[in-house]
């Protein structure tokens, strides 16, 4: 260990909450980002879904709107260690948006404006875990937080919640996105703490 | 990747340049790259790695063409490891030339 | 490669800024304009790393000033303005940077412009200009908020009336001294052309401050007619403070 600064106090985590393994608790909202904040018009905004050649599915924001919504509270766990509780959005769920579709493809890699990507299991994004959220803390979804959508799902590593979703490419063979092509876990759960690949 | 019709602003102004990596750099560099002049691989703007535009505060670190946003640079630690993936720069031009010690 | 400062001086800037005086064994000497990165390890291993510019003079005597100000929601400005201590230790990493940097062998007309904190590293020019007791013409363009937000006044008052060597203009954003005969505001075109070396002159400028600064006064400067890459940026971040990597 290094030289200790005396009277430099660490981050602690409350004694009474359970946080996955290597995480401290933030009250703030921290914003990480790896590029420029996107602007896109409402009016120009798109969500699709294809299979690499065919469009299977697309909305606009009006048609994006009027799917159901739901108001849900989940925990957000990043991999660079914070960890935010209780948080509130509301988002279409991805149940919703995959409903319909018929596929035999396994994995999908998720598109953001901007040139993020993020890949995971389609079953993780189906069965209640995951959501197309634009609005948190009861207020529209700010562009710094991924505004006017993101991903969210909450059961794996933030960086997983693409910001400024566009799209879901679903795919056969799992491709690695982002981070995961750069040394971040292929899959990401943070109660195993799988954080780079090779962690198990 | 074809560019949407999205303004891909930066007025958040939340990134730094390249001189901040000079120091992440200097973990597995002898010499400072910061000084290298590189080619964006997306617009061709060549300037000198400092003056990229760097987003640090993130999973990994990223430097940006600060004429198109094209990914330069990316950087990722993993425990005793560090990623780099240098595939945004057609080229970086570095100076073998004996360079003066900090005087 | 970590080397460990002693602290041995802290002197008050301002309210809010705070120089530190670190003595370094094996420093093995900087450029004017370079930067370190500091490390702090708390005892329960937690550690967190920020960059700060050099302010001192280069020096063969292993001393290197850093001048720190205290951000609102800083984690580590906290500590370094208002816990460290004379006899503390902290670990630093550098110099840094081979770009924003100037050296005395450089005979160009100079022209700094520094917003806020980012005076700290255009200072270390000026310092390493009088040591080497360098002759070359210095501008310097100053942007604060407020009189009381300035770093090393009183030195920066004695260099510029020593007449004919460093030419030094304050500009105030949001508040200014009595009877100042310009307008709170930001810089803009009009102040350069006054203030700034001719770009007929090919001066080499050096801008340093807070990201938003930075852009819009290299603007001006390429607008003024200074070529692009006679202008040299280094940029601190939204709020002036360069944030940690992980």
């Amino acid at each position: 260990m290094g030289t200790i600064s005396r009277g430099l106090f660490g981050r602690r985590t409350v004694a009474d909450v359970k946080l996955p393994p290597g995480q401290y608790l933030t009250t703030d909202f921290p914003v990480l980002s790896a590029g420029p904040t996107p602007h896109i018009a409402l009016e120009k905004w798109e969500f699709t879904i294809d299979d690499g050649t065919n469009v299977l599915r697309r909305w606009n924001w009006k048609s994006f709107r009027e799917l159901p919504t739901e108001n849900i509270t989940v925990d957000l766990h990043c991999v660079t260690r914070w960890s935010k509780l209780g948080t509130h959005w509301e988002g279409v769920s991805l149940d919703t948006i995959l409903g319909e579709i018929e596929t035999d493809a396994e994995y999908a890699m998720v598109r953001s404006y901007g040139d993020y990507t993020t890949n995971l299991p389609i079953v993780d994004l189906r069965n209640k875990q995951a959501w197309i959220a634009f609005r948190f803390d009861d207020e529209d979804l700010a562009p710094e937080h991924g505004g006017p959508a993101r991903l969210l799902v909450p059961h794996l590593y933030l960086w997983k919640s693409a910001k400024w979703v566009r799209g879901i490419r679903l795919m056969h063979e799992d491709q690695p996105g982002f981070w995961e092509s750069l040394g971040y876990h292929d899959y990401g759960d943070p109660w195993r703490e799988q954080r780079y690949s090779g962690d198990e | 990747m074809a560019r949407q019709a999205v303004a891909m602003s930066s007025t958040n102004y939340d990134y730094l340049d390249g001189n901040a990596a000079a120091g992440e750099l200097s973990k597995v560099f002898a010499v400072d790259i910061t000084t290298a002049e590189g080619r964006c691989g997306e617009c061709g703007t060549t300037k000198c790695l400092a003056e990229a535009h760097l987003y640090m505060h993130g999973p990994g670190l990223v430097a940006r063409c600060p004429a198109c946003e094209h990914v330069l640079l990316r950087l990722v630690n993993v425990r005793e490891h560090m990623f780099l993936d240098f595939r945004g720069m057609t080229y970086l031009r570095l100076d073998t030339s004996r360079s003066e010690e900090a005087s | 490669m970590w080397r460990v400062g002693t602290v041995v001086a802290l002197h008050d800037e301002t309210p809010t800024a705070r120089t530190i005086t670190l003595q370094v064994a094996d420093w093995p000497s900087h450029v004017a304009g370079q930067h370190v990165d500091v490390r702090l390890t708390a005892s329960d291993g937690y550690s967190a790393v920020r960059s700060y510019s050099i302010a001192s003079a280069p020096n063969s005597e292993g001393r290197v000033e850093l001048t720190v100000e205290r951000l609102p929601d800083g984690e580590v400005s906290p500590y370094l303005t208002q816990e460290l201590a004379v006899g503390d230790r902290v670990e630093l990493r550098g110099p840094i940077g081979g770009w924003f940097v100037w050296r005395s062998q450089q005979t160009e007309p100079i022209q700094l412009i520094a917003g806020g904190s980012g005076i700290v590293p255009l200072m270390a020019m000026v310092r390493s200009r009088a040591s080497a007791r360098s002759t070359v013409p210095f501008r310097l363009l100053y942007s604060v908020r407020e009189p009381g937000a300035v770093f090393y006044r009183d030195e920066l008052q004695a260099i510029s009336s020593r007449g004919g060597s460093v030419t030094l203009t304050y500009a105030y954003t949001r508040a200014t001294p009595k009877d100042w005969p310009r307008l709170p505001g930001r810089i803009d075109a009009s102040l350069i052309a006054e203030t700034n070396w001719s770009s007929k002159l090919i001066p080499t400028c050096y801008v340093c401050g807070p990201t938003s600064f930075v852009e819009s006064t290299a603007a001006l400067l390429v607008t003024c007619g200074n070529r692009p890459d006679k202008i040299r940026t280094e940029r601190f971040g939204p709020t002036g403070g360069r944030n940690e990597f992980h």
